[in-house]
């Protein structure tokens, strides 16, 4: 086994940014809006600098997909403590059309070019929220999933994994190489100290397009429209419970 | 030519005043203390009555409702009062003052009450005139940056509004979610900004104010430049409610910087401390908006009391630094060289960056919450002191030593920046022992450094007697004239801000 691990990181606009739609309607607004790591992927990348400080892996490789500033994220995931960077660059209109499906495909390419042992994933993105990538990248290797993740245990070639579903927790045990999403309460992300961030100054990202890995990047999903959400209508407050009743009658609710 | 202490030799008021504390006059009172009620009349039914005509539904005289205005943010305080106002308008708060003057009714004028120094609630049975209905934004000119509202709008929605608008504050202050401007205005309050924005001072344009006999004094000025007589409105930035009630301020507020980062540091001595800062200085210039420092023992606490974990390794010392500039590429840029001089020069012994803004909120809890975290360890004796930069730890180091296992922790955090430091020394309970073997040591201590006993915080009621450690006695005595001149029956919050000596 290699002790290779992928982690995929996504550069998402930044989850305390209050977001807004384009005026055309065919998005939202991302020119000069604070983006970060996906959280998720986050906790991604602890769980696999984690599993390489217990010496169950050799190296950890951060790869993201996007233009220029993706480059930034995987820095973030090296100054955490991931080995080196893998940059897939998509821009321009592709990037926009980005979706689960094509970046399946890549990381599924990249984990044979790199002979991975695993894929660490974010269960989700919080930009759309799809909660499809994992699942597709471990289809497209024919490998096991470990999806929504709160414990990852390594025993021999084999992984414990506690799995936070609706009913409550389900403890399973699946072969490697496989794909496993983080969820909320696998860990807490560290904060990379400024001996790590100097460090990450100096460890190498890779540039590849999704040519060189035989991925086509084109959609087969066209968004029509984007909106707000409906505004939330104020409230009203009275000053006494025979007001109460008023107004509720006057709405029409008693 | 002055020496060190010649304030404490010469200045026979002062002298009295350390008498006080030494129980040299027989008094077993601490300077602290409330003085005697002074002889305001009482509230009326009719008083009720005239009250609820002009504020019906906003006359508060249920003791449930009013009680959470009698006690102050730190519980260390309780005033009796029964009266609690809320009026919406400026015309109000002038027919309630006009009414209160000509009966001779004592007021307490009540914004957020996040105040530390006991200023802020009753003393007896003074009437709370709160401002919180006073809630409404004027105007904002996006162009000028000048911000016009009413004096019980709360900071953080301020804040909420500029930050939509593309600017900010020029304060800010860990009590953000509950102080109103007003207040802030009253008090001069520093914050975590002034090291960059500078002080209310400079940065309140106008004020529109009721004065004692229910006067309205309209200043409320956009302009940003106005010499025509004399500046009024400084008078009244920083006089505690006690010269006049604010009831709408314009503010000159900063664009919101497109780019903010903050570092969390540690540093083994002091001196690596000041050092960084130096460094900080001269490398991050102008892009410099905070640099705040706690100590180890106040980090101990934020573990314990708020399980707040330490971002990187323990240190003797922390630092949080915050940059703002208008262009990420060039600050990061200013950043990167900084820390790595730091760290080559080993000024610094470990550290983390934030760029985003829920780190960005992470860290500065660190820095901000410490306040709460004392209100878990016990009683606190909360001291804000001004001192010369370089002597700022020497004070807690010296009163670790002089108190010695007397007190439960002895933390030093602040506005090292501003030369601000805030020492806190708690104690299961309250302890006149421990306070003795306190007061007056700190305020002397500081007044050899010729520093501020109340760098921020105000006098209010706790420190109105120690003004002298930090204020000669003519300058005292003029602030009693203006105060005579502004409410000559002294009903505006009595007690607070001046000394009873010169009540004679």
């Amino acid at each position: 086994m290699s002790g290779r691990v992928l982690v995929g990181v996504k550069r998402v606009i930044d989850y305390a940014v209050k977001i807004r739609v384009k005026p055309d309607n065919t998005g939202v607004v991302t020119d000069g809006v604070k983006h970060s790591m996906n959280p998720f992927c986050e906790i991604a990348v602890e769980e696999a600098v984690k599993l390489k400080e217990k010496k169950l892996i050799k190296e950890v490789v951060a790869v993201s997909c996007g233009p220029q500033q993706s480059q930034e994220t995987i820095r973030t995931a090296l100054a955490m403590g991931a080995d080196r960077g893998i940059h897939v660059d998509v821009s321009g209109k592709d990037y926009e059309n980005l979706g689960p499906l094509q970046v399946s495909k890549i990381l599924a390419a990249l984990a044979k070019q790199e002979d991975a042992q695993l894929i660490l994933l974010g269960k989700q993105a919080i930009d759309d929220d799809c909660n499809q990538t994992g699942q597709m990248t471990a289809a497209l290797l024919d490998w096991p999933q470990g999806t929504f993740a709160s414990e990852v245990s390594l025993e021999g070639d084999k992984i414990n994994l506690v799995r936070e579903i609706d009913g409550g927790l389900e403890h399973i045990k699946i072969n490697t190489p496989a794909v496993i999403t983080a969820d909320l309460r696998l860990n807490t992300p560290r904060y990379a100290t400024l001996p790590n961030i100097m460090k990450a100054k100096k460890k190498k990202i890779a540039t590849v397009k999704p040519a060189d890995l035989g991925v086509d990047v084109t959609s087969r999903l066209e968004v029509l429209k984007v909106e707000e959400p409906p505004q939330r209508q104020a409230g009203m407050k009275v000053e006494t419970v025979e007001d109460l009743v008023v107004k509720l009658k006057e709405a029409g609710r008693v | 030519r002055r020496e060190t202490g010649w304030r404490k030799e010469k200045d026979p008021v002062l002298a009295s005043t350390r008498k006080l504390h030494a129980g040299a006059d027989g008094s077993k009172v601490s300077p602290s203390a409330a003085p005697e009620r002074l002889p305001f009349c009482r509230v009326t039914e009719e008083d009720l009555a005239f009250f609820r005509k002009i504020l019906p539904g906003r006359t508060i005289v249920d003791p449930d409702l009013v009680e959470p205005s009698n006690v102050d943010w730190l519980k260390s305080v309780r005033g009796s009062s029964e009266v609690l106002l809320r009026p919406q308008t400026t015309e109000e708060v002038s027919q309630i003052l006009s009414y209160c003057n000509s009966r001779n009714l004592a007021v307490n004028p009540q914004g957020g009450n996040t105040g530390l120094v006991g200023g802020s609630v009753p003393v007896y049975d003074e009437i709370i005139l709160s401002t919180s209905l006073m809630n409404k934004i004027l105007n904002f000119d996006s162009i000028s940056g000048v911000l016009t509202c009413q004096a019980g709008c709360v900071l953080e929605n301020l804040s909420f509004y500029l930050e939509e608008r593309d600017y900010i504050m020029p304060l800010d202050l860990g009590a953000k979610g509950s102080c109103q401007i007003g207040g802030n205005v009253a008090t001069n309050a520093g914050g975590l900004r002034l090291l960059r924005y500078g002080s209310l001072h400079g940065t309140v344009l106008g004020l529109e104010l009721v004065l004692a006999d229910g006067q309205v004094l309209d200043c409320l000025s956009t302009l940003r430049k106005d010499n025509t007589g004399y500046d009024l409105k400084q008078l009244f930035i920083g006089s505690e409610g006690t010269l006049g009630v604010i009831t709408a301020v314009s503010v000159l507020c900063p664009r919101k910087p497109k780019s903010v980062n903050v570092v969390f540091l540690g540093c083994e001595t002091f001196e690596q401390l000041l050092k960084t800062f130096q460094l900080c200085k001269g490398m991050l210039g102008e892009i410099l908006s905070a640099f705040e420092f706690l100590d180890s023992e106040c980090m101990r606490l934020l573990n314990t009391h708020l399980k707040l974990p330490n971002p990187i390794s323990d240190c003797p010392f922390y630092i949080v630094i915050e940059t703002s500039g208008s262009d990420p590429t060039h600050d990061a840029q200013k950043l990167h060289n900084f820390l790595e001089e730091a760290m080559t020069s080993s000024l610094v012994s470990d550290g983390t960056v934030a760029t985003e803004e829920a780190k960005i909120k992470a860290l500065w809890s660190l820095r901000e919450r410490v306040t709460e975290a004392l209100t878990h360890d016990g009683f606190t004796y909360k001291y804000d002191i001004s001192l010369p930069v370089e002597r700022i730890y020497q004070l807690v180091t010296d009163m670790r030593k002089h108190l010695g296992n007397r007190a439960k922790s002895v933390v030093g955090y602040g506005h090292v920046g501003d030369g601000n430091l805030h020492l806190n020394v708690t104690s299961p309970s309250k302890d006149p022992a421990l306070l003795a073997a306190i007061e007056p040591f700190v305020y002397e201590w500081t007044a050899s450094c010729r520093g501020s006993i109340s760098a921020e915080h105000g006098l209010g009621l706790k420190k109105r007697n120690y003004i002298y450690y930090s204020k000669q006695s003519q300058a005292v005595a003029l602030m009693g004239n203006i105060k005579a001149m502004l409410d000559p029956k002294g009903i505006l919050n009595p007690y607070k801000t001046l000394p009873d000596n010169l009540k004679q």
